[in-house]
């Protein structure tokens, strides 16, 4: 895989965007995988959470907005409890899926849900559900 | 001191179960707490932008009623609000500016938030304020030979500074479980998550972690398995019917709140228990250990 960095990108909108949505110091991690190798989601995923911290601090966004590990990190906050840099991934790839759902790309609707599916799941699965997952 | 509680939406249709077993687990130990008599969703995830105020609404909402029911201290049984109303009053405490805005914001509310509530989940209750020495004396029914698998998930634990115990080792449910008289059982995946609100549209997700929880869980030898979290529940109990389709091997086990089995050890008539909300019905192992 050939991966272009370049100074525009490291140094642009999208990296300030997600350390200041994030609350988080991009550069502080250094890649040492403890947030994948805890991660209980990396089953599903296309791309590790260091991976999803080494494309944000490299400003690779397309990269990121076409995976599909940021809608399957359900925020359980493993990663943030074992970052021995005190790195919050979980807000980091949180950031990630807000930059594209305040563009009003919502990742669920609720029409494409049944009515037997909205009936089966409790409440509180659907509210988070749709707290995640629109703007 | 009153002692309120709040409920949440979950806990008044698909975990009636939870609900109804904590009432009679707290009335049998003498405890009193009052419902709210208004409360609003607590939002169900705390709000991990920086910028997102918006989202800290409602569970500071909720704490406003709390003081309205001249109260400073609030009891939650779902792990999900535990962790939103505690987070969000963590958050707005340490950020004045920001509760400043929320209060002008809610200007039409009477009391003035400050961030004064305190957010108490059942278990700190029972062990800190009833204190767990003083359960042991109440038991009617002692669990014996039942082994229990406690599964705590993500939101009682994580992130540590509201935790409610060791955030990788958390062991007060095994402690209730053995004042109860069960055999607590141990296993590596009792705070893995267990796919959460993944459940609506990609069940395969929650399929494939309750798999891997529940199959660590057998191969300790666990009759049951406990929980605290509705969600957690619906996803370890209910999805064992997709977790078959997709792991053949898989054998079912049932799921319980940790107040069920607490009210069964309280001597609970069976009405209360709630079994026609499971998935895996829990009266066959129950009936075999002598229990119900």
């Amino acid at each position: 895989m050939i991966v272009n960095i370049s100074k525009k990108k490291v140094k642009s909108d999208f990296v300030n965007k997600v350390e200041e949505l994030s609350g988080q110091n991009l550069l502080a991690c250094y890649q040492c995988g403890k947030c994948s190798a805890g991660c209980p989601a990396i089953s599903q995923m296309d791309i590790l959470p260091n991976q999803i911290i080494r494309l944000a601090q490299l400003g690779l966004k397309n990269e990121l907005f076409k995976s599909k590990s940021i809608w399957v990190c359900a925020s359980c906050m493993t990663c943030n409890t074992r970052c021995p840099k005190g790195i919050n991934v979980a807000e980091v790839i949180e950031a990630v899926r807000q930059i594209l759902l305040r563009k009003r790309k919502d990742h669920i609707e609720l029409k494409d849900l049944s009515e037997e599916e909205k009936r089966e799941v409790p409440p509180i699965a659907l509210i988070a559900c749709f707290r995640k997952f629109t703007s | 001191m009153k002692l309120t509680y709040y409920p949440g939406c979950t806990l008044k249709n698909k975990a009636e179960n939870f609900e109804n077993s904590a009432i009679f687990t707290l009335n049998h130990l003498g405890v009193e707490v009052q419902e709210l008599s208004r409360w609003n969703c607590c939002g169900t995830v705390f709000s991990l932008t920086t910028d997102d105020l918006m989202h800290h609404l409602a569970p500071i909402r909720n704490l406003i009623r709390v003081k309205e029911a001249n109260s400073d201290k609030v009891m939650t049984l779902c792990a999900m609000c535990f962790n939103t109303l505690k987070r969000a009053n963590e958050y707005m405490k340490n950020d004045p500016e920001g509760l400043d805005k929320l209060n002008q914001f809610m200007y039409r509310e009477k009391i003035k938030y400050d961030g004064d509530v305190e957010i108490l989940h059942l278990l700190e209750l029972l062990k800190d304020e009833v204190k767990f020495e003083n359960i042991k004396s109440k038991v009617v029914k002692p669990l014996t030979d039942l082994k229990v698998a406690s599964y705590y998930g993500c939101y009682l634990v994580r992130p540590q500074e509201i935790g409610i115990d060791d955030v990788e080792n958390p062991t007060i449910i095994e402690e209730l479980i053995g004042l109860l008289g069960g055999i607590p059982v141990d296993f590596p995946y009792k705070t893995e998550c267990c796919g959460a609100y993944q459940t609506v549209d990609k069940p395969e997700i929650v399929a494939e972690r309750t798999f891997q929880i529940l199959q660590s869980v057998q191969k300790s030898q666990a009759d049951v398995v406990v929980v605290s979290c509705p969600l957690c529940a619906f996803n370890l109990d209910h999805r064992q019917k997709e977790t078959v389709q997709q792991f053949p091997e898989f054998k079912h086990i049932p799921v319980l709140y940790f107040t069920q089995l607490m009210a069964i050890a309280f001597g609970s008539p069976e009405d209360v228990l709630r079994f026609d909300l499971h998935y895996i019905n829990p009266k066959p192992i129950l009936k075999e250990k002598g229990l119900i």
